[in-house]
C-alpha cells in the first residue's frame, strides 16, 4: 500500500457558523484539544516540568510503561563510563562536564525520560569529527551494568568534514539517553547506532540531529537485542539544501519490544528526506513500533520526502504497529509521499525457491536475509556490512524458523 | 533412461466457490530425451499440469499418480522432488529481494548436487550460460526477478534449466511475451540444455510458435482437463491452421 496523500492535516482553528446559522452546541467546547501539529510539542530540558507519564501521551502510548518507572522518573546515575573507541585522526572522543557543553544545539527533550537524563547527566561524552577526508571511528560501550542511568553525547561534524561514527552497544544496559548530533555546513556524516544489548536490557534513547547547509547526515538505528529498546531520532533540516537519508533496521524475537519513532523536520527550501525503516518479527509476543512524522513547514518549499516501514512477520503471536503521518504546509514541494506493509511470507517466493531445490527452512531463511539486506547494502561501511549480515545471520540461526512453536 | 509418469491424475483446485475438479484423468508418458508439446485453448489445465508436478501447494490431487522411475513423486516435498531431477520453468516467476542472482543460483546448485559447485568451474559455467543467452554480466549481481523485463525473467528460468540439469523439465509458456528475439535465444538454451544433458522436456504451450524452434516429438491436446488427442508433430501443424475450435465445440458443457 502505498500513498501520496497527507496522513496528518494541521490543526484548524477556524470559526465556523453550521448550516441555517445554527451554532454547534457549547457542550464540550472548553475540551482540551491534544497537540495535532508536530512541532508545537511541548519541549523541556527539566524533568520537572514534565508530568507523570500515563501511558495516554502521544509519545508513550504504545511503549511498556510499566518496566520503565525508573528510567522515566527515577534517580539517574550521570557519571562517565567505560567507552571504548580507536584512535582515529580527525575523530575525537573525550569526556566533558556537563557544565562545560552547550547542549540544546540539535533539540530538546519531548518526552520524559529524555528530560529524565538530560536534567542528571554529569558527563557528556563528546565525539568530533573534523577533516574531509573519510574516515570511521566504532565508539563501543559493553559494561553500563544494571544500575539506571543517565548518558549524553553530542557528535559534533565541523563544516565539510567528512566521517563514520559507530555508536556500539553491548552487554546489560538500564540506561535513558539524548544523543544530539550537530551537522555543520557542507559535512557528510553517517551515524550508526546498533543495538546489540543483552536479553535483560531496558534502553531509551533520544536522537536529535540538526543538519546545515547543504550538508549530508545518513542516520541509521540497527536494534537486535534488548528487552526493550527505544530509540527516537528526531531531524531538524533547519538549513537549505540539507539532506538526511535515516533508515533502520530491527530483529524483535519472542517478548522483546523495539520501537522508534522517526520524525523529521522540513524546515528550509530544497531538503531532502528518506526514512527507511524494515523489521522483522518472530515468536510470541515480540512486538515493533514505528511512527514516522514527517512535516514540511512553510518555509519548506521545493522539498523532497519520502518515508516508509516495512515489517515481515514470521510467526504467529507478534504485533507490528506502524504509523505514518506527513503534515505539510506549503503548497511547494517536489515531493511527499508514504509507505506502510506488514505482512507475513510470501508464499509464492517460498514455492519458487523450493522448486529449485532449495528446502523451506533455507528458503525461509534467504527470504528474511533478502529482506533486511536493503537496508544493510545501504549502509557505507563493508566492515558493518559484514558484521551486520552475521548478526542477522545469528538471529535467524536462533530460532528454527520452519517451527513456528518456539 | 528415467521415465515419468502420469495415470488417471485428478486435479482440484479451491476457489472461493468451493472445490473445483480441474484435471480429470491425464494419462502422460515421458521418456528422457522426448520432447512432448502440452497444447490447448485457455482453462483446458495446462498449467494446473505443470504446477501439480512441481508440488504447488495450491492444487490437490484427489486420483492417479505421478511416478519418476517408480519413485511417487506426490509424496515428495516441493524441494525434494526439485532434487529428484523436476525442474519447473516458470510463466511468472516471483520476486526475490536482496537475494542476488549469483547467491539464488550458488545456493540452488548446493541443494540440488547435495554439496558446494567447485567455485572456479562453476563460476565459468555461469558465465558461459550467461553469455550464450545474450545475458550481461551485471544481471549476476541484480536481485532475484526485481526489476527483470519479461524476457530477461524467461532467460533467467533458462539459465537455470542449464545450469541445475534436471532429468525433467516442465517450460510452463515460456513462450509467452516473448518477441522473436527472445523466443530464438531461450529456444536455443532449451535445445542446448537437452542436447547436453539429454533430459526430457514437457512444454506447455498455448501457441505453435515456439515449436519452430523445439521440435516435439510427440502433442498432446488438452481439452477440459483431459487430453483430447495426440500424435505427432504434424498435429502441431493442424493446430497452427485450424486453432482449438474443433475441440471446443464437441466439449461436455462444464
Amino acid at each position: 500500500m502505498t500513498t501520496a496523500v497527507p496522513a496528518g492535516t494541521p490543526s484548524q482553528t477556524l470559526e465556523t457558523t453550521g448550516q441555517h446559522g445554527i451554532r454547534a452546541h457549547s457542550d464540550g467546547a472548553g475540551a482540551f484539544v491534544p497537540v495535532q501539529t508536530r512541532s508545537e510539542r511541548f519541549t523541556s530540558t527539566d524533568v520537572s516540568d514534565f508530568g507523570d507519564v500515563t501511558g495516554r501521551e502521544q509519545s508513550w502510548k504504545l511503549t511498556p510503561i510499566d518496566k520503565l518507572g525508573e528510567l522515566i522518573s527515577g534517580d539517574l546515575d550521570g557519571s562517565a563510563y567505560r567507552v571504548d573507541a580507536d584512535p582515529v585522526d580527525g575523530i575525537a572522543v573525550t569526556w566533558a562536564d556537563v557544565a562545560g557543553v552547550e547542549r540544546g544545539l540539535a533539540g530538546i527533550p519531548e518526552e520524559k525520560a529524555s528530560a529524565n537524563a538530560w536534567t542528571q547527566t554529569e558527563q557528556v561524552l563528546r565525539i568530533d569529527v573534523t577533516g574531509e577526508d573519510k574516515k570511521r571511528s566504532l565508539v563501543r560501550r559493553s559494561t553500563l551494568g544494571t544500575a539506571p542511568r543517565a548518558a549524553h553525547t553530542v557528535i559534533t561534524a565541523a563544516p565539510f568534514s567528512s566521517g563514520l561514527v559507530i555508536l556500539d552497544s553491548a552487554g546489560q544496559a538500564k540506561i535513558t539517553e539524548n544523543v544530539e548530533i550537530v551537522v555543520g555546513a557542507g559535512a557528510q556524516l553517517t551515524v550508526v547506532s546498533v543495538q546489540g544489548w543483552d536479553d535483560d536490557a531496558l534502553h531509551l534513547a533520544a536522537h536529535f540531529a540538526r543538519i546545515g547547509r547543504d550538508a549530508k547526515l545518513t542516520h541509521v538505528v540497527v536494534s537486535l537485542g534488548g528487552s526493550v529498546v527505544r530509540v527516537n531520532p528526531s531531524t531538524h533540516l533547519a538549513e537549505e539544501g540539507g539532506d538526511i537519508e535515516a533508515l533502520g533496521l530491527y530483529f524483535s524475537d519472542a517478548g522483546q519490544h523495539l520501537e522508534q519513532q522517526v520524525y523529521v523536520n522540513h524546515d528550509a527550501p530544497h531538503t531532502r528526506s528518506r526514512v527507511t525503516y524494515k523489521g522483522a518479527l518472530q515468536g510470541e509476543g515480540a512486538r515493533s513500533v514505528w511512527i514516522g512524522d514527517v512535516l514540511i513547514g512553510q518555509k519548506a518549499t521545493a522539498t523532497d520526502s519520502y518515508e516508509q516501514n516495512r515489517n515481515l512477520v514470521l510467526t504467529d503471536g507478534t504485533r507490528a504497529d506502524s504509523i505514518p503521518n506527513l503534515e505539510i504546509e506549503t503548497g511547494d514541494i517536489a515531493g511527499a509521499g508514504h509507505a506502510s506493509a506488514t505482512g507475513r511470507f510470501d508464499d509464492e517466493q517460498l514455492f519458487y525457491l523450493q522448486a529449485r531445490g532449495i528446502s523451506e527452512e533455507e528458503a525461509r531463511r534467504l527470504v528474511v536475509r533478502g529482506f533486511l539486506t536493503e537496508i544493510v547494502q545501504q549502509i557505507p561501511d563493508s566492515e558493518l556490512q559484514e558484521r551486520l549480515g552475521a548478526a542477522i545471520e545469528a538471529e535467524l540461526a536462533g530460532t528454527s524458523l520452519a517451527d513456528e512453536e518456539r | 533412461m528415467s521415465v515419468l509418469e502420469i495415470r488417471d491424475l485428478h486435479v482440484s483446485v479451491e476457489t472461493d466457490q468451493g472445490t473445483k475438479p480441474i484435471l480429470k484423468g491425464v494419462d502422460l508418458t515421458i521418456r528422457t530425451g522426448e520432447t512432448h508439446a502440452i497444447m490447448g485453448p485457455n482453462g483446458s489445465g495446462k498449467s494446473t499440469l505443470a504446477y501439480t508436478i512441481a508440488g504447488h501447494p495450491k492444487y490437490s490431487v484427489e486420483s492417479g499418480s505421478i511416478t519418476l522411475d517408480g519413485e511417487d513423486v506426490l509424496a515428495m516435498s516441493v524441494d525434494e522432488r526439485a532434487r529428484a531431477g523436476l525442474f519447473l520453468a516458470m510463466q511468472y516467476p516471483v520476486e526475490i529481494p536482496g537475494v542476488t542472482v549469483t547467491n539464488f543460483l550458488r545456493t540452488a546448485k548446493t541443494a540440488i548436487a547435495g554439496e558446494a559447485p567447485p567455485v572456479r568451474s562453476w563460476i565459468k559455467d555461469v558465465r558461459g550460460a550467461m553469455t550464450d543467452l545474450r545475458m550481461d554480466s551485471t544481471f549476476a549481481e541484480r536481485n532475484v526477478n526485481e526489476g527483470f523485463s519479461g524476457g530477461e525473467k524467461k532467460r533467467h528460468e533458462i539459465l537455470q534449466l542449464e545450469l541445475l540439469k534436471p532429468t525433467f523439465a516442465v517450460l510452463d509458456e515460456t513462450d509467452s511475451g516473448l518477441d522473436v528475439d527472445a523466443l530464438k535465444i531461450v529456444s536455443e538454451g532449451v535445445n542446448r540444455a537437452k542436447e547436453n544433458t539429454g533430459l526430457g522436456l514437457l512444454l506447455i504451450t498455448h501457441y505453435t510458435r515456439i515449436l519452430r524452434y523445439i521440435k516435439p516429438d510427440f502433442v498432446h491436446v488438452f481439452v477440459a482437463g483431459k487430453v483430447a488427442e495426440q500424435g505427432g508433430p504434424e498435429l502441431a501443424d493442424r493446430l497452427e491452421d485450424e486453432g482449438y475450435d474443433r475441440y471446443l465445440s464437441d466439449a461436455p458443457v462444464a
